[in-house]
């Protein structure tokens, strides 16, 4: 119809404010669809932090706590489990593996956290990723560390760097087990978990370097060198966490209630899928907060188009008056405006959609590597096209409002056409 | 010729008896017409000096106001009585409107503005038949040929855009052509030479032109002269 395709005339007439006015709703569509896009990766990647582990256990307290410092290596644990205990549970006929954890030291401000090779084999993330050594390998040596990907990219260690691990978890320390220094044997590939941001030593180096401390501090006058420590008996008195795989996940909940109401020593036992959804629960609320932010873009961007559509509006009168003359009813000049702004959401919405695409499929492997944070380029899911829709519709909305201004101006107009 | 025009044996095209009409919301000024009327094939100009309700008196014989009180018959029907959008259609079908300047839909190409009516009149567009052979055909008569077509309407001249602008009020023939100051904007010369192809076009069409204008020279053109002033009144209630 010859209205139509002059209403789509009238908008090429304006085609810079037009295209910007698209532009700007694209973006806003961008960025609503792309935080939704990783505020879902980010959920995944955090729930994906650990894999593969059953239960978790500790010295008695919080199971977030727990999963803070055992996982994600931030505060401290309140106590530690006797090496008798852990080897207690490990021998009970439900538990397939076990790999102890023990932390307290740090390097630069990453945690050192002590464990057996076995970490490497059994930690698993991101449903059924392995660890990957980058260069080199498991330490076999007692004074051999693995570092992560992030501490390696930091600090700009090479295999065979040689460190010095201080005594507690700050990022400055000014008691440094200096006199043992540790030689990087393998770095691993980065995970985008916490692990890249960790040191790894054996359990007997953690034995090692203290052999000659006593509560936190070096016991004066007493000195074991390096070359003597190896000599001595580094099997671990304590732990601080261990990991759990069961032979059958069914035995899950029987396990961990048996962990919990261990007799010689108060113990937890958590899942930790079950803690992590919990501990997203709490940090979640950002994801409201970047979610809220989008959708003002989005409010801005559709005050964008009324106002270029309004701004037009009176330079457009004549137009208008010429359209009433010819026999065209008010109805039908709202049903142009409004139509026009129909084009430009739906043009903004789609320019959106291709371009948030588009971009997923440039920056995605990026994104993987230097974040860690895996955004899934599948097509947009029930969430994201009610998002699309509310921002169709608040757009089809915002445009009735210049569309009824001009359907009284033309009214009022009638003939006489103002300039 | 026009098989489909309103009934010939009607001599008042349009007529217009006590009408009382007041803008909504602009104070007390209100326009009474006691009685007008324009015979069928008739060419009228209405003199009048600017501010003295034109403007009004056009947008109630169009159909774009209705009045308070009083008839308007335009080709027998009583187009006061008629709702809105059938007020917005009998306007379509039956007039061909010719502003002052800047008629034209400036994005539109000079075709596009010249058939543009046929889309909201049925009569018209049957009348008319090809629309686009139609419109090249009355570009034609107007001076215009077929190389102006396809052209912008702004790459014209104003005596140009006059002239497509009769050529849109002229396809399919309606009855009423009403023409507001359609030459002030042109020099004398080019005047002329409108208004010469306009009543060439309108007596082809056997059409009734209707023409208001400030401007007295004009006069000896047209059939009948009527000052507004005589058959309006404004009035401060």
């Amino acid at each position: 119809m010859i209205v139509l395709r002059l209403a789509l005339q009238s908008l090429a007439n304006r085609w810079l404010t037009a295209l910007l006015t698209v532009l700007a709703i694209a973006v806003s569509v961008v960025l609503l669809l792309g935080v939704e896009k990783v505020r879902i990766g980010a959920r995944q990647s955090f729930a994906d932090t650990i894999s593969g582990t059953d239960l978790i256990i500790g010295a008695r307290s919080g199971s977030l706590q727990l999963l803070l410092y055992s996982v994600f290596r931030i505060g401290n644990a309140t106590n530690n489990i006797t090496w008798a205990s852990y080897q207690d549970i490990g021998s009970s006929p439900d538990i397939a593996w076990t790999v102890p954890l023990s932390l307290g030291d740090s390097h630069r401000g990453f945690r050192v956290l002590g464990t057996t090779p076995d970490f490497f084999v059994r930690y698993k993330y991101r449903q059924t990723h392995g660890l990957q050594f980058g260069v080199g390998q498991a330490f076999s040596d007692l004074f051999d560390a693995v570092i992560g990907a992030d501490v390696a990219d930091a600090l700009h260690y090479k295999v065979g760097q040689s460190i010095i691990v201080a005594h507690g978890a700050g990022a400055v320390s000014f008691v440094e087990h200096d006199d043992k220094p540790f030689r990087v044997v393998g770095i691993l590939a980065k995970t985008g978990t916490p692990v890249d941001r960790t040191v790894f030593v054996s359990l007997e180096a953690i034995e090692a370097i203290h052999v000659d401390w006593q509560s936190g501090a070096r016991i004066p006058g007493q000195s074991v060198s390096a070359e003597d420590a190896r000599k001595m008996d580094l099997r671990p008195k304590a732990i601080t966490a261990a990991l759990i795989g069961l032979k059958s996940k069914l035995a899950s909940f029987r396990v961990q209630r048996a962990i919990n109401e261990y007799r010689q020593e108060p113990l937890s036992a958590i899942l930790p899928g079950a803690a992590l959804q919990e501990l997203w629960g709490l940090v979640g609320t950002a994801e409201t907060a970047l979610s809220a932010v989008s959708a003002m873009v989005v409010v801005t961007a559709l005050l964008g188009m009324v106002t270029m559509i309004l701004t037009t509006l009176n330079e457009r009168r004549r137009e208008m008056a010429i359209l009433r003359s010819v026999g065209a009813r008010p109805r039908t000049i709202l049903g142009l405006l409004t139509a026009e702004a129909v084009v430009l959401i739906l043009a903004g919405a789609c320019l959106g959609v291709v371009l948030l695409y588009a971009g997923l499929l440039v920056l995605q492997p990026f994104i993987d590597r230097a974040y860690g944070l895996h955004l899934a380029i599948d097509p947009p899911g029930g969430r994201e096209v009610l998002l699309l829709g509310s921002v169709v519709l608040a757009g089809i909305v915002a445009g009735l409002l210049p569309a009824v201004r001009a359907y009284r101006l033309s009214l009022a107009d009638g003939m006489t056409v103002r300039v | 010729m026009f098989p489909n025009k309103a009934p010939a044996a009607l001599a008042d095209i349009v007529r217009m008896t006590d009408v009382r009409f007041a803008w909504p919301g602009r104070g007390a000024f209100t326009m009474a017409i006691e009685d007008f009327r324009l015979r069928t094939g008739e060419r009228v100009l209405l003199i009048g000096p600017s501010g003295s309700g034109k403007s009004t008196f056009l947008s109630l014989l169009c159909g774009i106001v209705s009045p308070q009180a009083g008839r308007i018959d335009v080709l027998g029907t009583d187009i006061g009585a008629l709702s809105g959008p059938a007020r917005d259609h009998f306007r379509a079908e039956h007039f061909g409107i010719i502003f002052q300047m800047f008629n034209l839909l400036p994005y539109g190409s000079v075709l596009d503005n010249v058939i543009l009516p046929l889309a909201f009149a049925d009569s018209r567009r049957r009348r008319a038949g090809a629309g686009q052979s139609a419109a090249l055909l009355l570009l034609q008569r107007l001076g215009l040929g077929p190389e102006f077509a396809g052209r912008s309407s702004t790459k014209l001249s104003v005596g140009q855009q006059q002239r497509v602008a009769a050529a849109r009020a002229l396809i399919g023939s309606p009855e009423l052509i009403v023409a507001d100051e359609p030459t002030s904007a042109l020099d004398r010369d080019r005047q002329m030479a409108f208004l010469d192809v306009l009543f060439t076009q309108v007596r082809e069409a056997g059409a009734t032109l209707i023409m208001v204008s400030h401007d007295q020279s004009l006069a000896p053109r047209f059939d009948r002269v009527v000052p507004l002033a005589e058959i309006a009144r404004e009035m401060v209630a």
